[in-house]
């Protein structure tokens, strides 16, 4: 089937064209022209809209299998799908954990059956996310996971972590760490600062996220190990990773939405979906990971999709589940939050939600170009609208963002040339 | 003038002129808790329900008089032989009680922050009857009550709190209320025992207990839990007493008709010693009684008869 979109704003193969034509075949993009009419079966029109590479999510919670009635690939890819995303790695804290082959093979077969856009699982790194013994990467690698991480949990054992690197470099398998050490962090359950004073809630101090970030730079220097540092949320932790890279040390990092979006303050309310991990922090460390962007100390947005059932949610705050549902707010955030604030360029934001996620991940995907495939989006900037978590596709609704007001809709989503989502007020 | 929130769940949330009337109030209501007569019927008709999922005689006691002697019914709810310990939560313990038509329910919790999740969830009125470590208001309304009984009023008064300020809702409380009303708070804690960022609320942290203390009209000390010492929060009690705790040198500097205050119960001569708790400008009991009339006063504000 041949697929021509028209008339859209095209980034292509890095560059804003505009009045720019592609042209889709079996799952390709196999020509782009300006003003050229070619014969397709189907015509979009994408006037006044960008088409840009379909987003990569290099971190995300599908809960599946174990945890269905949080979300299952079905339901996360779907919601994925309408948050613009159409490839997404995926966290390995299930039940069981994606720590042996079997896993990871029910995760692809199934997301390539009943999926919305592409999955790339993450195998854990040690097994059972325990810790302590280093999981089968290498047999992980040949089913098709595309990194190794314990996310959700820190690897506390240096001596483990530094195993975990030189084994995992020799396969090709980017590490990805969630930083935080658990003896600083003492059953806190947010940021330790006037508003944990305040709520009377015990806090997680943020050097609990910055001697993890040190001590994982520190490993992979002495390794020789690219690392990857997940969800950096303060100013400490930025300026250890710019001073590495400085140094040369093969280290990326990702920052969410959340990180740039809110501090702390919003928890006055004990409000549970403003409870995650690491927790949200102050105004000073907001700023610090926006510098951090704008000087691309941190390569990545990353969603930290963690969606969570309403019962989970709906108790006492220090009791509740940590995280909240992204995918379908990724977009708007960073694009409202950075761009239109006049912090990152359009393309560098669109650098670390695609071409930057898929280079740490080592996919071929991230730019619109003639011979890949045409996973691609069309959104919407001009038109502001107001987020309703009633309207997600995702079995969760746990999200902190409900009623705000942000630009950036995206209206269509085609992954490998096929429709995986359009908005109910874009005609086709 | 009316209270602006169906709940008490902070004095956070509370302005000035809503402290003062409910201290007014109290002023009135313990005319009845020193009466020989205390019966009034100004919650006649009224449910009244304590909910504690923690222990505590003096504060429970106290609402229970409270609400008995204005003529409410007062049931207890002991958390352990109810449907609690079968695994309910805590919204749904609440809705059953609203279902039963409770007028008030007194909580109180080790989680920080349940009072104010069970009042976005229920219609009764919540009041917090202290929650972890965050506030328990009604304990600095009494001893607000007490210092104004000695003093006429709070502002400018200079009130020094010594202890485990990190964990004590009643520190909090206190520091959050008494800035409202205008009186200074200064403060004395060992550094692993003080909340990060309480500078912010206003009140002063000081190098040695003698600055805490100097030229202070109120000395509050905060009970100090034992079990603590395991957690490297201090190393000792013999230690905690030596640099802590406070005794007749190291509060010379005080004006001289200071308050000796504590919430109780008091751990003698860890966090006072047994001569200063026993003197005579020791408040302690006086806020026993202030107790109950702070709670006549807020169960009367917040579900009071409308016709009285």
């Amino acid at each position: 089937m041949r697929t021509l979109i028209i008339n859209g704003k095209v980034f292509l193969d890095g560059q804003i064209e505009e009045g720019m034509s592609l042209l889709v075949d079996d799952g390709i993009i196999i020509d782009a022209q300006k003003d050229i009419k070619w014969e397709a079966d189907r015509i979009i029109d994408a006037k006044g809209l960008y088409v840009l590479p379909g987003l990569i999510d290099a971190h995300c919670h599908l809960r599946d299998p174990g945890f269905e009635y949080k979300e299952d690939i079905v339901t996360g890819t779907k919601s994925a799908a309408k948050g613009g995303f159409t490839s997404i790695a995926c966290m390995p804290n299930t039940s069981p954990t994606v720590d042996n082959i079997g896993i990871v093979r029910y995760i692809i077969e199934k997301a390539k059956k009943d999926g919305f856009v592409n999955v790339y699982p993450i195998g854990a790194i040690t097994k059972g996310l325990e810790g302590k013994e280093l999981s089968e990467m290498g047999s992980m690698k040949e089913a098709g996971i595309v990194a190794v991480s314990d996310d959700g949990k820190p690897v506390m054992n240096g001596d483990v972590m530094r195993k975990a690197l030189i084994y995992a470099g020799q396969f090709g398998l980017s590490v990805i760490s969630h930083c935080e050490d658990l003896s600083i962090t003492d059953g806190g359950s947010m940021n330790e600062g006037v508003t944990s004073t305040i709520l009377g809630l015990r806090g997680i101090p943020a050097s609990s996220e910055d001697v993890m970030v040190a001590r994982e730079v520190l490993l992979s220097e002495y390794t020789k190990v690219p690392v990857h540092i997940a969800h950096v949320s303060t100013k400490a932790s930025v300026e250890i990773i710019r001073q590495a890279k400085k140094r040369g040390i093969k280290v990326t990092a990702e920052t969410c939405p959340h990180y740039f979006t809110l501090t702390e303050k919003a928890c006055l309310d004990y409000d549970t979906n403003t409870k995650m991990n690491p927790p949200l922090r102050t105004q000073v460390d907001l700023e610090a990971v926006i510098e951090g962007l704008r000087d691309d100390t941190i390569d990545i947005i990353a969603t930290d999709h963690a969606p969570h059932h309403r019962d989970e949610k709906n108790v006492e705050f220090e009791r509740a589940a940590n995280g909240i549902v992204g995918f379908e707010t990724a977009l708007s955030l960073s694009y409202t939050n950075l761009v239109e604030a006049g912090y990152l360029s359009f393309s560098q934001m669109l650098h670390k939600l695609t071409v930057n996620p898929a280079k740490m991940l080592k996919l071929d995907k991230g730019v619109l170009k003639c011979g890949k495939s045409a996973d691609l989006i069309l959104v919407d900037f001009d038109n502001e609208y107001t987020v309703d978590v009633s309207k997600f596709a995702s079995k969760s609704k746990n999200s902190p963002f409900d009623g705000f007001k942000v630009k950036g809709r995206v209206l269509l989503t085609m992954v490998g040339g096929k429709i995986s989502y359009s908005d109910e007020g874009f005609t086709l | 003038m009316k209270l602006r929130s169906k709940d008490l769940l902070g004095l956070y949330h509370l302005g000035a002129d809503e402290i003062n009337y409910i201290l007014d109030t109290a002023k009135d209501m313990k005319k009845i808790v020193l009466s020989s007569m205390k019966k009034v019927n100004y919650l006649q008709g009224r449910s009244v329900v304590s909910l504690f999922y923690e222990n505590s005689t003096r504060t429970r006691v106290s609402f229970e008089l409270a609400a008995k002697y204005m003529g409410a019914q007062a049931v207890n709810v002991s958390v352990n032989s109810s449907s609690v310990a079968k695994g309910e939560t805590l919204i749904d313990t609440g809705k059953t009680l609203d279902a039963m038509g409770t007028d008030i329910v007194i909580m109180r919790h080790n989680q920080s922050g349940a009072p104010n999740l069970l009042a976005k969830n229920i219609k009764a009125s919540v009041i917090n009857a202290g929650d972890g470590m965050h506030e328990h208001p009604t304990q600095a309304l009494l001893d607000m009550l007490t210092m104004i009984e000695e003093f006429g009023s709070l502002k400018g008064l200079k009130v020094a709190i010594i202890g485990d300020i990190y964990h004590s809702r009643v520190a909090r409380s206190n520091i959050i209320g008494l800035n409202k009303m205008g009186a200074k708070v200064q403060i004395y804690a060992p550094s692993t025992l003080m909340p990060v960022g309480i500078e912010e609320l206003g009140v002063k942290i000081c190098p040695t207990i003698e600055d805490a203390t100097k030229d202070c009209d109120v000395v509050m000390a905060l009970r100090i839990q034992l079990e603590r010492q395991k957690n490297a929060l201090f190393p000792t009690s013999n230690e905690y007493s030596k640099f802590f705790g406070l005794n007749p040198d190291n509060i010379k500097g005080t004006k001289k008709n200071v308050l000796f205050m504590h919430p109780g119960p008091v751990n003698r001569g860890l966090e006072m010693t047994s001569s200063l708790i026993d003197a005579d400008n020791s408040v302690i009991n006086k806020q026993v009684t202030n107790g109950v009339a702070v709670r006549m006063a807020l169960l009367y504000l917040l579900i009071g008869r409308d016709e009285l």
